[in-house]
């Protein structure tokens, strides 16, 4: 057995309105850059749709993901090592920027500086690609709240394994909407593809990055990702990806799009897993036991034996401590209503959903029923196979029973804790037809209707002991090559922002402006003349460290 | 030999190699952020399809070509039964083989970057210089081996340009050896020497980024934040570890594990 942690994300689906603020927000902070225009680590998809970049779910096409082989082994779906190495120079696989959308921009200058005339100046688009005129045909979310879905839905991946029926009369029937980041795989396709080696999991927290310095833009991570979620910089010529805001998470602070989230529906922190059973649970056979196979994954934080395991592997005690505390544990272990994100993909996805309860809930109302019966509403769901199947097709590898069994859960919640708000009595056979129990059912109520911030995430620090923290006084002759050189290691002594005296410090949002400020900032003298010696850097010869020197006089 | 075969022969040649291999140190330690190939397959994938692929293996076997004719020196080939003659045949036909997928193939990615907007537009200055002396180099090359091998009675640039490479690395260099040699030869010699020294500061680099490692390693990559194992842990500093056990006490104590 060996313990890693992972930092992962669950989205309750039925409070999700579609406001897009968490793709703002992300984008904002992450790809408001030359080169990643297209890229959204974060966007938020239609369902039914074709998704962002079009019909991504198409694997036949793409070859995203793993596959497995007869032998009963796992293999990238875009081909092993040697073949991966032969189609080097040309991906087969790539998506190209017209799958995705041609960035622009408009021609605002034109709104300010048209001569006077009698028809109003226009903001013609201009492509961020050549700068001409261009017609906008698609973007991210073109087909937003089902627009255009007369012509586009039929595109869907999942739609087109439904019947023919499902087809003529999902617009009728249901909608919902699907925010999707990186996955954080626990079996991540893209680090398989990389033939640099530049991806990478973090040991620390399962987070997957892109070492931006080791990419040689290759593309193949690009491709082998089901998800499409890794993405290419244009302008660099290097992958980059959504980092699940890790200067954030490592502060204990929930990312962007989690914090910035309207709808609360995001929840982060901790579940525990055996690394070691990774590889053979993404390898059984069928894609319906999957969902089980990743189940069977998870540690209990709880248990003595993980804990002490744990400890052996250098966890700290509140690392354990959250893990127990954790949200994600609980929707997926305890009250299993959380499912993953097309399981059949073998990667071991790690932000789960809970399936939206609303396209049953809406159908009953419009039949004038009560929607919050608990009765009607389990009737529902076993009648209603359109939304029932779609979901499953997304979430559990087309297996309507795990979709069932939480939808009912969902539902047995709504019409519990109906009783409850109205003054009547606890009906306690609801729980139990769906094997919970009150007091369960109530601390899920908390969990998902109240959603308290620190219930939604429960993120430990990042160990960055007090000790370190002290080093940042540093010697100031502790450069390369200064005197005091020799405590960290050289090669690591550059921070990002240049050389820094003392450790390698992480760029995190807190310490930014004074990492930045490291060097030729802080030795500005404050009093004019003068030059704080403890702040030198010992690289350059600020102003005022010297007298003057005497005109006439040598050196 | 005169001051300008000196030049021509020994100088530039050494200059060039100079400013490769520095460049190359300088680039690779200063500027991994800007060590990749720049792929266009995201603007344009139709035309790129056909000539990445023709261009890189018709490149890789001409780069193979010329491993074999100037740094294996004739005798060896001889003792193992290539005579000059089936040496010519071999070089004349793979080497027809390997010029026409790389003229294609780079015919196909130059038609590209001048034809296709979203390209073109970023190709840079750097870019431009290399493309012609790249094209220059391979224009000469087949220039010269069709009007000497092909039609012509056949030139052995074993006796006078191998050698004088291999006088080059061995630091006797001897530029009497070029002197005589055809105008069209010196002229690929010279471009492509010119591409050497070019080399470090264009995308060329990415040549040395062959990710052969792929095979060999683990497919999936963990790395740690700080470089130590452990989840939300960070490996203490000198003077900073926490009080354990000596590590042989704790084997009889019977700590961990």
């Amino acid at each position: 057995m060996r313990v890693m942690a992972q930092m992962s994300m669950i989205m309750n689906l039925d409070k999700c309105i579609g406001c897009h603020t968490c793709s703002v927000t992300c984008k904002q902070v992450w790809t408001n850059r030359t080169g990643v225009e297209y890229v959204w680590f974060n966007n938020v998809e239609t369902k039914p749709g074709v998704g962002y970049p079009r019909r991504y779910e198409d694997q036949d096409k793409w070859k995203g993901g793993w596959q497995r082989n007869k032998r009963g082994r796992l293999k990238l779906r875009s081909g092993g090592r040697i073949k991966r190495l032969a189609t080097i120079f040309n991906n087969p696989d790539l998506p190209v920027i017209d799958d995705y959308y041609e960035p622009w921009t408009y021609d605002y200058d034109m709104l300010t500086k048209a001569p006077l005339s009698t028809e109003s100046p226009v903001a013609r688009p201009k492509s961020l690609l050549t700068g001409q005129n261009m017609d906008i045909k698609w973007s991210g979310n073109w087909d937003d709240d089902l627009g255009g879905s007369q012509e586009t839905a039929a595109d869907d991946p999942i739609l087109a394994t439904m019947s023919e029926h499902v087809k003529m009369e999902f617009e009728n029937t249901f909608m919902f909407y699907l925010p999707r980041i990186c996955e954080h795989c626990l079996n991540p396709a893209c680090v398989a593809a990389c033939p640099s080696g530049a991806m990478y999991k973090r040991e620390e927290d399962g987070i997957v990055l892109v070492d931006e310095d080791g990419c040689r833009g290759w593309r193949m991570c690009v491709s082998a990702c089901p998800y499409k979620k890794v993405y290419f910089n244009h302008k660099t010529g290097k992958a980059e990806k959504c980092t699940l805001c890790y200067p954030l998470i490592e502060q204990g602070k929930p990312t962007i799009c989690s914090e910035t989230c309207v709808g609360r529906l995001r929840y982060l922190g901790l579940m525990l897993y055996d690394a070691d059973a990774v590889l053979a649970q993404a390898s059984v056979e069928n894609e319906h036991d999957l969902l089980d196979a990743q189940r069977a994954c998870f540690l209990d934080p709880f248990d003595p034996e993980v804990i002490a395991a744990a400890k052996a592997e250098g966890m700290e005690d509140d690392w354990i401590l959250a893990a127990q505390n954790s949200p994600i544990y609980k929707l997926i272990s305890e009250y299993k209503v959380a499912l993953p994100l097309h399981p059949e993909y073998r990667t071991m996805p790690m932000v789960w959903y809970i399936p939206p309860l609303s396209p049953v809930v809406d159908v009953i109302s419009t039949t004038n029923n009560d929607g919050e019966d608990a009765r009607t509403l389990f009737a529902a769901i076993d009648k209603l196979r359109i939304p029932v199947e779609y979901l499953a097709g997304l979430f559990s590898a087309g297996d309507v029973v795990p979709v069932e069994s939480s939808l009912r859960k969902l539902a047995a919640m709504r019409s519990y804790m109906r009783d409850i708000n109205l003054g009547r009595d606890r009906d306690e056979s609801i729980p139990e037809a769906v094997g919970m129990t009150g007091p369960e059912i109530e601390a899920m109520y908390r969990l998902l209707a109240i959603a308290k911030y620190e219930d939604r995430y429960v993120i430990p620090k990042a160990h960055v002991e007090t000790a370190r923290e002290l080093e940042e006084l540093a010697c100031s002759l502790d450069t390369d090559g200064g005197p005091g050189m020799g405590g960290p290691s050289v090669a690591t002594a550059a921070g990002p922002y240049g050389k820094t005296p003392g450790m390698p410090l992480n760029a995190t949002v807190d310490n930014y402006n004074e990492m930045v400020g490291k060097g030729s900032e802080r030795t500005k003298p404050t009093t004019p003349g003068r030059v704080n010696l403890l702040n030198w850097t010992g690289g350059g010869v600020p102003e005022g460290m010297f007298p003057p020197k005497a005109s006439g006089s040598p050196a | 030999m005169n001051p300008l075969d000196i030049l021509l022969w020994v100088a530039f040649p050494y200059a060039a190699a100079g400013v490769f291999i520095v460049g190359h140190l300088l680039r690779y330690r200063f500027d991994q952020f800007g060590w990749t190939s720049r792929s266009s397959q995201t603007y344009e994938n139709k035309w790129l399809r056909w000539g990445s692929p023709m261009f890189h293996y018709g490149i890789l076997m001409v780069f193979g070509g010329h491993i074999v004719g100037l740094f294996i020196p004739k005798p060896w080939l001889e003792f193992f039964g290539v005579t000059e003659h089936i040496y010519h045949l071999g070089a004349t036909w793979l080497g027809s083989v390997a010029a026409v997928l790389t003229i294609a193939g780079l015919a196909i990615l130059l038609i590209r970057r001048r034809l296709v907007a979203r390209v073109k537009l970023v190709t840079t200055v750097m870019d431009k210089v290399m493309y012609l002396f790249l094209a220059g180099t391979i224009a000469f090359g087949t220039t010269a081996t069709v009007l000497y091998q092909v039609l012509g009675a056949g030139y052995d640039y074993r006796g006078s340009i191998s050698p004088w490479i291999r006088s080059l690395y061995a630091f006797q260099p001897d530029p009497a050896l070029m002197s005589d040699v055809p105008f069209f030869f010196q002229l690929h010699v010279l471009s492509a020497t010119m591409l050497f020294l070019l080399w470090p500061f264009t995308r060329l680099v990415h040549v040395f980024s062959a990710p052969l490692g792929y095979f060999v390693r683990p497919y999936i990559v963990y790395r740690s934040r700080d470089g130590h194992r452990g989840a939300g842990s960070q490996k203490a500093r000198r003077g900073w570890e926490k009080s354990e056990l000596p590590k042989d006490t704790r084997e009889k104590v019977g700590g961990r594990r």
